[in-house]
């Protein structure tokens, strides 16, 4: 073993390096001696101030093992998913994610580094951020973009108790659509316990908001409206004007979830009364991550002072260039503690960077196609599908962006059970509806979808 | 003041010049410091451009957008006019434009691999690469609503990660849903709330330490809590007659990092745990500083009933500029039924693989729209299964060691000990914050500053186990040569790096918040 006679910087007897701790500690045996003399300490134990009582001196029974092993192991663990081609979306998207997304991300100057306490070495990342939120105005036409939530559910629950904080009369409920995701009104129901807030729903038709009905469950005491485009099912919301209206008359806030390819081609919220957007923005730049999410959250300037989440803004450095930093800190916790718009603090930030950098590479000719194509192929999709004998799509009566609901004239369980056997994943949303999503990331595979699914059907 | 960006550079007249102390009576042998040049596009008085800069196209969008009409040609809308917006004007770039844009931004950033990043209570490790590999790997790149038994090798890792978090804290159960440590304190006490709930106990209050991390006060009030601060006894720890005093029948539970956020074991955890529990109520566990603890001590055997880990930090993901990390949560087996929906576990009956998906009986709910941040917990899974026992341990004790002697390498004073992981420093009569914009000038990333404010102008200050004798020795010069330098050469740092001083109150002042806004 080479024992480091030569080079070695200030330890001319640098020993091999010790294999029996962490891989990632430098240390040599003759480094830890100097320090632990240096410190005046004969063992590293000494410098514990742990009272017997608690002191661990069992053992966790994990065996430690060389890089590659761990690869090949946790690679064998992983393997055992089925390979199937995935026809999935309600609110989890893939789209191609172009190979330059992640040659800069794992650049270590983005990967590792770390919030930007520090803006004079991190402009990088901060600039970055900057154009993130620039794009999501630009998608929105609302003011002010945070730099991310957790994830699309997280983002409706901040807007909700935004929603209360700022309204001038107390307001403890919130509507949502009947329809929406289980997994986001669930969530949104944690956020609202706390501030004693009420989740409430209203009806859907085809898919979308009825809106008399919503007017209906409207009343003094509601806070928020929340709708979406495209809803849980993929409809496009053709009343986004009046939901808004609606929301007004009676000053609740209105929060429209959707995401930036959405946005790209339907209508600008700002144009239909929104007073916060929320939404997944990890359509972009991510890809199928079991679940992880880019929460987005835009709004309106008024409510600047209530936002969640970090906010980079345009600064000035000594020389009065232009540069950027983290800014209005003193909405946050480790500023403001339990008056703090929320508790957030580690969020998305690197999905953020992903997002920006291919929405960069788009550009708005490639948001557009990609959110036409988003329209087309789910169109297309549904009108051969409901050529097939005992099967009916698209269910609703609405224009679809990536999905679509099916009526299956079979239990819908016994259709996708069939499809996983011919490797294809769908979801199972009631007893006779199947979801079916197709995107840029799996339309190659409609062919041989659509022949599985005429043998199944 | 020059308008020169280059100023302070090879040329600038207060340049490092090397160890300029030979002579004078310090404890340690002197040692030349590093220093750094950052990177610096300039052009037109910003430095690099924002992609709005370089271009901005406009699209028009309109069609007829007629339902039955698959065969739209490619400038046409499929969406009538009224479902649409009218256009969108973005930057519209090349890829090789873009690729040069954010390789600039990237060389006008400081990474773990840049330099030394020892920012107290962040614990910035190396970031193992081949975890990155294993979570680009197709097999983990699935959607999250397939069915149990055909994501069998995600629900795998998921539950070795449950499994292997569960031992090293010393708890019965772990959730993986949590996103980050702040939504890993929000769905424990959440689940403390529920505890009580389902007791018939209605408790208002939530304990908080005044040097806690101003996460735990906001968690505890997100979930509706009144938060009752608790005041350190001088020794920097937990006053136990203030706790005494503090908590009663509407105590729900007390947040405690252990160490603390100044390093220090809280030698009285036992008693503390007492007091908690004899009032009836939780004792929770902020996984901050779980790095100084791996095999030396658990907070499940502390007496803790529920945890959160920061898995980005003592298990080595990255950070990412700010996320994603991961804020895994556990618990007890009193508190398990509370966990959040759904709960990876062992199947009852194989035949739909070996791992399930379950509801736990009295479930808070979800706290995540999916289940978390899953590739971060992948990378987790591989770091663990890389160091195992002997890594493990030899982390916590390499990051103390590490923390103990640069503490005893620099000329600050250290108010509080004996620390462990961290150490907290008093810039003393200098401003913390203009010492930490020097640093930046010799090539390292200075500590956290003015917190926690049991320290006056507070230097936070955690190594972690990556950096070697000789970067330390490194940070150490770094440090006394900011300690010896005038008032004026301080307050004018940083000179090297991609932008100069950085005038924050200003900024907020006049927020400028997207492009957008740049007239303004």
């Amino acid at each position: 073993m080479w024992d480091g006679a030569i080079g070695g910087g200030n330890s001319p007897l640098r020993m091999t390096r010790n294999t029996q701790g962490s891989p990632y500690a430098p240390h040599t045996d003759a480094e830890t001696a100097a320090m632990l003399d240096a410190v005046g300490v004969d063992s590293e134990a000494a410098l514990f101030d742990i009272p017997d009582g608690v002191a661990f001196d069992g053992a966790f029974d994990i065996p430690a093992q060389n890089e590659g092993a761990v690869r090949r192991d946790v690679g064998r663990t992983l393997d055992r998913t089925d390979d199937l081609t995935e026809f999935l979306g309600r609110g989890h998207y893939a789209h191609y994610v172009p190979s330059l997304v992640d040659d800069i991300a794992r650049r270590q100057e983005f990967l590792t580094s770390y919030t930007q306490y520090q803006p004079e070495v991190a402009q990088g990342f901060l600039q970055a951020l900057f154009e993130y939120q620039s794009t999501l105005v630009e998608l929105t036409g609302l003011d002010v973009a945070n730099c991310s939530m957790y994830d699309a559910a997280s983002a409706l629950g901040e807007a909700a108790t935004l929603s209360q904080r700022v309204r001038s009369v107390s307001g403890d409920r919130v509507l949502v659509p009947e329809n929406l995701r289980e997994g986001k009104r669930a969530t949104l129901e944690q956020y609202a316990r706390g501030p004693d807030l009420t989740v409430d729903t209203y009806p859907t038709a085809e898919g979308t908001a009825d809106v008399a009905a919503l007017r209906e469950r409207l009343d003094g005491d509601v806070a928020m409206v929340y709708a979406e485009t495209p809803t849980v099912c993929g409809a496009i919301e053709e009343n986004l004007d009046a939901i808004g209206d609606a929301a007004a008359d009676h000053d609740a806030l209105y929060v429209l979830g959707s995401d930036p390819v959405a946005l790209a081609l339907l209508e600008r919220p700002a144009d239909v009364g929104a007073d916060v957007v929320v939404g997944e923005a990890g359509v972009l730049g991510v890809g199928a991550t079991y679940g992880m999410g880019l929460g987005l959250f835009v709004t309106r300037e008024e409510y600047l002072r209530q936002v969640p989440g970090r906010l980079v803004g345009v600064a000035e450095d000594a020389t009065d260039r232009r540069a950027y930093t983290l800014t209005l800190q003193t909405r946050e916790q480790h500023i403001r503690k339990e008056r703090a718009t929320s508790n957030i603090c580690t969020n998305q930030a690197w999905l953020a960077l992903r997002a920006a950098v291919h929405a960069a590479l788009l550009g708005p000719d490639g948001l557009v196609d990609l959110a036409e194509e988003c329209v087309r192929l789910p169109r297309d999709l549904a009108a051969r599908l409901t050529e097939i004998s005992g099967i009916q799509a698209p269910v609703n009566d609405r224009h679809h962006f990536r999905e679509f609901l099916a009526h299956t004239d079979q239990p819908a369980a016994a259709v996708a059970s069939d499809l996983e056997a011919e490797g294809y994943a769908v979801h199972v949303v009631d007893e006779h509806h199947i979801q079916v999503c197709v995107t840029d990331a799996n339309a190659h595979a409609v062919d041989g979808f659509v022949a599985a699914m005429a043998e199944v059907a | 003041m020059s308008d020169d960006p280059t100023d302070g550079g090879p040329e600038g007249d207060d340049e490092p010049t090397g160890d300029d102390r030979t002579g004078t009576d310090h404890a340690h042998p002197p040692r030349e410091y590093s220093t750094y040049d950052q990177a610096r596009w300039s052009q037109d008085g910003v430095y690099e451009p924002l992609l709005s800069e370089k271009d901005s196209t406009t699209v028009a969008i309109g069609g007829d957008g007629d339902r039955d009409d698959t065969d739209d040609g490619e400038t046409d809308s499929p969406l009538p006019d009224n479902l649409t917006r009218d256009s969108l004007e973005l930057p519209g770039l090349a890829e090789p434009t873009v690729a040069r844009h954010y390789v600039r931004l990237s060389e006008m950033n400081y990474g773990v691999e840049s330099g030394p990043f020892p920012l107290g209570s962040c614990t910035m490790k190396y970031n193992p690469k081949f975890t990155e590999d294993l979570a680009r790997r197709p097999s983990a790149a699935v959607h999250p609503d397939r069915s149990a038994r055909t994501v069998q090798g995600v629900l795998g890792v998921m539950h070795g990660l449950q499994d292997y978090l569960a031992r090293i804290g010393g708890m019965d159960a772990v959730t993986l849903q949590p996103p980050a440590g702040a939504a890993g304190e929000f769905t424990g006490i959440q689940i403390a709330r529920a505890y009580h709930e389902a007791n018939g106990e209605e408790r208002t209050e939530v304990v908080v330490p005044e040097s806690a991390h101003g996460t735990n006060f906001a968690t505890a009030a997100m979930v509706g809590f009144d938060v009752v601060e608790l005041p350190s006894a001088d020794d920097g720890r937990v006053d136990l007659d203030a706790l005494r005093a503090a908590v009663g029948p509407d105590t729900a539970a007390l947040m405690l990092t252990n160490p603390n956020t100044l390093g220090l074991f809280e030698r009285d955890i036992e008693e503390i745990a007492e007091i908690v529990h004899d009032a009836g109520g939780l004792l929770y566990y902020d996984g901050a500083n779980l790095n100084a603890l791996l095999g030396r001590a658990r907070p499940g055997d502390m007496g803790f009933d529920v945890m959160h880990y920061n898995v980005h930090k003592t298990f080595a993901t990255p950070h990412g500029g700010g996320g994603p990390g991961a804020g895994p949560v556990g618990v007890t087996d009193e508190l398990a039924p509370f966990l959040p929906t759904p709960h990876v576990r062992k199947a009852s009956d194989r035949e739909g693989g070996d791992f399930e998906l379950a509801e736990p009986e009295d479930t808070i709910g979800k706290v995540h729209g999916f289940q978390g941040n899953w590739p971060v917990c992948l990378k987790a899974y591989a770091y663990i299964a890389r160091l195992g026992d002997p890594g493990l341990r030899d982390a916590s004790a390499k990051a103390v060691l590490n923390a103990n002697y640069l503490a005893s390498q620099i000329d600050y004073e250290v108010p509080y000990g004996p620390f462990h992981h961290e150490f907290v420093a008093s810039a003393g009569d200098a401003d913390a914050a203009d010492v930490a914009k020097r640093m930046l000038d010799y090539g390292v990333h200075p500590p956290t500053t003015k917190w926690p404010e049991t320290v006056d102008e507070a230097l936070m200050t955690e190594p972690t186990e990556v950096e070697s004798k000789d970067s330390l020795d490194d940070l150490a010069a770094a440090f006394d040569a900011v300690a010896g330098e005038d008032e004026a050469t301080v307050a004018a740092a940083p000179k090297r790096t991609a932008a100069r001083r950085i005038d924050q109150v200003a900024a907020a002042r006049s927020p400028r918040l997207s492009w957008h806004d740049l007239d303004r």
